[in-house]
């Protein structure tokens, strides 16, 4: 009782702390303010230059994946890897290969149209979502291929991938999704993920220019510039980044709901 | 930026939290989680962030919610603090 108090005291304490540390905050989306309008004689302002000049630099019109993309390539591209380790972490701890482990019995390999077996629940179930998974599916790929002119990109194209197989997973039972995106296809897909975007840091520096300098693609990729070459390499690592997401994300989810034995899940 | 709007918002995030924190079912308090991260993508896309809460509504409201029900699933279902 006496810890809960004092960590209610603390808790108090800190969140005003925190309170009183925003009243010398600029105000929301003041265009006057040091981080939007840089400091008088000193630093120049980044997010101006990333307003004015990231179309002319790259001819990506949302800005937000030239910067992720382009401007920090690096950092995205270890995200994504932060992502495949998450995985291999939930494949390390989780995964088991003994069979006495697989207390539940064994229901997921039945033969048929698993959709619509069983009873009356699963049935609807069943068909609202083999209606909804290509639709799922084919705006996953919109988000992804689209995601350097609205928002979207790989991240957020990827996990809606995964999504809509972790749907099928739920709707029918794990061994039918699995046997259409086994364990090895998903671990392969999402180091393949990894490869595509490091491939095209490497083709640049190969190229002669730095690692994750777009610019240089030009001369693979056949266009008029070096802008029009970092538009499409923005969206070749995109789908780099959605492949990892993808297969990590079925990944965790397969590993989570079945005690990593990839038997029988929810 | 609606600054009713953001007080609406805030205060469904507290309410959603703190019944998130309290209530004893595991699984509502997954589905709750899941609704807090439905608000805090709301409040990300009225902010202008429509990217950040895109990610949130995928992974916030989507993922991490079915991740914690199968996680739910395979410990126990109700929490004994």
């Amino acid at each position: 009782m006496i810890t809960k108090v004092l960590a209610t005291v603390a808790v108090v304490i800190t969140g005003a702390l925190l309170l009183y540390g925003t009243a010398d905050f600029p105000a929301f989306g003041d265009p006057n303010s040091p981080a939007s309008a840089g400091v008088e004689g000193g630093a120049p302002s980044i997010s101006k230059y990333f307003i004015t000049e990231s179309y002319g630099d790259t001819k990506v019109p949302n800005l937000v994946t030239s910067v992720l993309a382009d401007y920090r390539g690096y950092d995205t591209m270890f995200e994504t890897v932060v992502v495949l380790a998450a995985g291999m972490a939930i494949f390390a701890i989780l995964r088991v290969f003994r069979e006495e482990d697989d207390l539940v019995p064994n229901a997921s390999h039945s033969e048929g149209n698993s959709f619509t077996d069983g009873d009356h629940s699963r049935i609807i179930v069943g068909t609202t979502v083999r209606l909804v998974v290509p639709v799922i599916q084919l705006f996953a790929l919109y988000v992804i291929a689209h995601g350097h002119h609205s928002p979207g990109g790989g991240f957020q194209g990827g996990v809606i991938l995964g999504a809509s197989f972790i749907i099928i997973a739920l709707a029918t039972d794990l061994g039918y999704a699995l046997n259409r995106f086994s364990e090895k296809s998903y671990f392969n897909l999402a180091a393949i993920g990894i490869l595509i975007y490091a491939g095209f840091g490497v083709l640049c520096q190969v190229l002669g220019s730095n690692f994750l300098d777009y610019g240089v693609l030009q001369k693979v990729l056949f266009t008029d510039g070096p802008e029009m070459a970092r538009s499409h390499s923005m969206l070749g690592v995109e789908v780099g980044v959605a492949f990892t997401v993808t297969g990590i994300m079925f990944a965790i989810y397969a590993n989570l709901s079945s005690r990593g034995t990839l038997k029988s899940g929810l | 930026m609606i600054f009713a709007f953001d007080i609406i918002i805030l205060i469904f995030l507290i309410v959603a939290a703190l019944i998130a924190l309290n209530v004893k079912d595991l699984l509502s308090a997954s589905m709750i989680f899941g609704i807090y991260g439905f608000l805090i993508c709301l409040l990300w896309a009225e902010m202008g962030a429509v990217d950040v809460a895109f990610t949130e509504a995928a992974v916030g409201a989507g993922i991490s919610a079915v991740l914690f029900i199968a996680t739910v699933y395979n410990t126990c279902r109700r929490s004994s603090d």
